[in-house]
């Protein structure tokens, strides 16, 4: 599904990924630890493709395709998603309005008809209720005025909405509650199944309580130090990430 | 031909323009009514005296300096608008949908057919009872009247050479009037006509209303010339409360000339709001004064200019006694060859401690011939204020463009939606329901119909994600 050989990337200039490699298959959830400015967001805005995030060498296949080749809108058509760190706010573009015409560029892509005003309508408020978000929200401004839970929870909704292959969680347990955080686990593990993918990325092992992970992974200074499963994370949890370092891995 | 200032020295008046001494003779022309012309004499007389001795407007003149009035200056031919009655067609694709009392003014002059009866405390000037003569003798001329001559504008003074009659709006002490005015001004196809206006609102204390001045053409317009000179005064009595809309909505051939002068007293409340397209010529002045302690306002504008249009808008408040606030923002979309100004002066006087004033202007440029001059004009006198003002002409914003880029959506639809957004978030302030479902929908169609709003200009970090 995703194969990241080893990849190069700058910010601004500054070299944050220094030649990392990650192989996913389908099905599976990976999660991604890592003390902060490690690279984990800087990941994730590399593999969707946003403007200023200059790969300098590696490559990525994305379903057998060269994802580098691919602008930011049609990465995302091909399943690519990443529930943002920071989800961004936008005034006066209504959150349905947003939505919508997500799901029609993905469906679009898919080949699929367009969804009626109304058959959108449903399916936005049912999965706005599968995350517990007042329906309400769909009317508001994109993220306008959402508490950070909420901005969380629309993420999840966009995810379920827009039905990806592969979906990057960048920090979405960050800040929240745990009721939120259970919202947020079941949104994710009703939607895995054997063709979808996850990265996971959170600095808590609770999250991993609730979604399971196949793999952990410990990014440091741009790579991939350390793989191995959940044990891993209860690890990291007790000591920290500064034993890796020694161990001069 | 021009009659550009060759001499700034006031007291050797300048040559006047071609439109100046036409407009004057205009002027005579007008008939005015024994019934009640004493109540307009001193302000005709004193308009015209005004206007005569004004310096047409040009470059040189701090207040003009970005618009050109070339339109109107050599105009020899306009002529008084011959009344008329709106078409059907007009009404039912133009009219906002909406529960209230609506007049409609076709080329000026009131058309009785398209109008609701007017309800107690409204009525023209030229059928005041003796209630109202004394309103409009008491505050007509009054509020605009205020403004330092130094100040003033011509047009302003040519609105009072040319009042022949208006409409006065009061609302008595308490009332509360529960349905909205509805002010429909329509300017027809006749060629080269002008039209004047003139609107009086008065809210005694306690009182409480919500007037929406909409300005449109009738919709055959070919090469309409027509020049539309309103001005509207507002006196808003202690703890009155008024929600003032004007939208300026006509055609691109229209030349519009208008402003809005408000006094609010002591607790008073004003929200305001304004949208304009551009046009041949378009320039609004709105003066806000505080003159009583307490009283409060939030104003939001918009103006959308594309193809050749110029839109123009002179915003001054003055705050003149102490604990006022006011909170102003305007927005503006720029594209194709147009031009806009935004003039926002705030004006603190020495007495006017406790002032919090806030006024932010920010602009979408959408193409590189398009031009925007936007001024902040600040005199702050006393110490103990808060004033915060902030101006920008900007791009889109990149990380909002970048997060709809994520989820699938194309630059072009992305774009749209933002550049609409841009402004749409302004609607938000309108309390009229059914006017601001309206708007809205005017403004995605304004958006959909072509690209000229929509702000293309490349941000200027490009998508770094080739290797
Ligand atoms: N847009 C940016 N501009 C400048 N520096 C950035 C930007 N994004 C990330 N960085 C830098 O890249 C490094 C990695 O950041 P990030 O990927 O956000 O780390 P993490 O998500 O692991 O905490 C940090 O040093 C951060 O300051
Ligand atoms: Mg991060």
């Amino acid at each position: 599904m995703l194969d990241i050989h080893e990849l190069v990337a700058k910010v601004e200039g500054k070299q944050i990924l220094n030649g990392l490699n990650l192989s996913i298959k389908p099905g599976e959830v990976h999660a991604i630890m890592g003390p902060n400015g490690a690279g984990k967001s800087t990941l994730g805005n590399v593999l969707t493709g946003r403007a200023g995030y200059d790969v300098v060498s590696g490559d990525v296949t994305f379903n057998g395709k060269n994802l580098f080749e691919l602008e930011v809108e049609e990465r995302a058509r091909e399943g690519v998603f990443l529930a943002f760190q920071y989800p961004v706010e936008i005034p006066g573009v209504s959150n349905m309005e947003f939505l919508k015409a997500s799901v029609d560029a993905r469906r679009k892509h898919l080949g699929l008809p367009e969804l009626s005003s109304f058959d959108f309508m449903k399916l936005a408020r049912e999965c706005s209720q599968k995350v517990s978000l007042d329906p309400a929200f769909l009317k508001r401004g994109v993220n306008e005025g959402f508490s950070g839970g909420e901005k969380k929870r629309n993420e999840i909704m966009q995810m379920m909405l827009l039905e990806p292959r592969l979906c990057i969680l960048d920090e979405t347990d960050s800040g929240l509650d745990i009721d939120a955080l259970q919202v947020v686990a079941a949104g994710v593990n009703a939607m895995r199944d054997s063709a979808r993918s996850f990265i996971v990325v959170t600095h808590y092992q609770r999250l991993l309580d609730f979604i399971v992970p196949d793999y952990v992974h410990v990014l440091a200074n741009g790579r991939i130090v350390r793989t191995g499963d959940k044990e891993l994370a209860k690890e990291l949890e007790a000591k920290g990430y500064g034993w890796l370092e020694k161990e001069g891995v | 031909m021009s009659a550009r200032m060759t001499n700034s020295r006031q007291s050797i008046p300048a040559p006047m323009s071609a439109f100046q001494r036409h407009a004057l003779m205009m002027a005579k022309q007008q008939s005015v009514a024994a019934s009640h012309g004493h109540l307009l004499s001193s302000l005709r007389e004193q308009g015209a005296s005004e206007f005569e001795r004004a310096t047409w407007p040009g470059r040189k003149l701090e207040h003009w300096k970005y618009t050109s009035v070339q339109a109107l200056q050599s105009n020899e031919t306009a002529v008084w608008a011959a009344g008329s009655s709106a078409s059907a067609e007009c009404l039912a694709t133009q009219l906002i949908p909406m529960h209230a009392t609506r007049l409609v003014f076709v080329d000026g002059v009131l058309d009785a057919a398209a109008s609701d009866t007017m309800p107690e405390g409204i009525c023209l000037f030229s059928q005041a009872d003796n209630l109202a003569t004394d309103v409009i003798e008491a505050n007509l001329g009054k509020v605009a009247g205020t403004v330092d001559p130094a100040r003033r504008n011509l047009f302003a003074s040519l609105n009072g050479a040319w009042t022949l009659d208006g409409l006065l709006i009061h609302v008595a002490r308490n009332v509360v009037l529960e349905k909205p005015v509805y002010l429909v001004y329509v300017s027809t196809a006749q060629h080269n006509v002008v039209a004047n206006l003139r609107t009086l609102v008065v809210l005694e204390q306690g009182a409480s209303a919500q007037i929406i001045e909409h300005f449109l053409s009738s919709e055959h317009v070919s090469g309409n010339n027509g020049f539309v000179n309103t001005l509207t005064e507002i006196q808003l009595g202690p703890n009155a409360q008024l929600h003032h809309t004007r939208l300026n909505l006509e055609h691109e051939a229209a030349i519009h000339v208008g402003a809005v002068h408000v006094n609010l007293m002591r607790d008073a409340v004003l929200n305001g709001f304004t949208l304009s397209e551009g046009s041949q010529l378009k320039r609004i002045d709105y003066q806000l004064n505080h003159c009583g302690q307490g009283a409060s306002l939030s104003f939001d504008g918009v103006y959308l200019a594309r193809h050749d249009q110029q839109v123009d808008y002179h915003t001054c408040i003055e705050h003149r006694v102490p604990n006022c606030t006011s909170q102003q923002v305007f927005r503006g979309i720029v594209g194709n060859k147009a031009k806009a100004v935004f003039n926002g002066r705030i004006h603190i006087f020495e007495d006017a401690q406790k002032t919090l004033a806030e006024m932010s202007n920010r602009n979408l440029l959408t193409s590189n011939s398009a031009e925007i001059y936007t001024k902040p004009e600040l005199e702050i006198y006393a110490d103990d204020v808060k004033c915060a003002h902030g101006a920008t002409i900007s791009q889109l914003d990149e990380t909002a463009l970048y997060y709809l880029l994520s989820r699938g959506i194309s630059p072009a639809n992305a774009r749209t939606m933002l550049s609409f957004g841009f402004i749409n978030e302004l609607l938000s302030s309108l309390t009229i329901e059914p006017l601001r479902v309206w708007l809205e929908a005017w403004l995605r169609n304004r958006f959909s119909e072509d690209r000229s709003l929509v702000s293309d200009i490349k941000p200027a970090t490009d998508s770094g994600a080739e290797p």
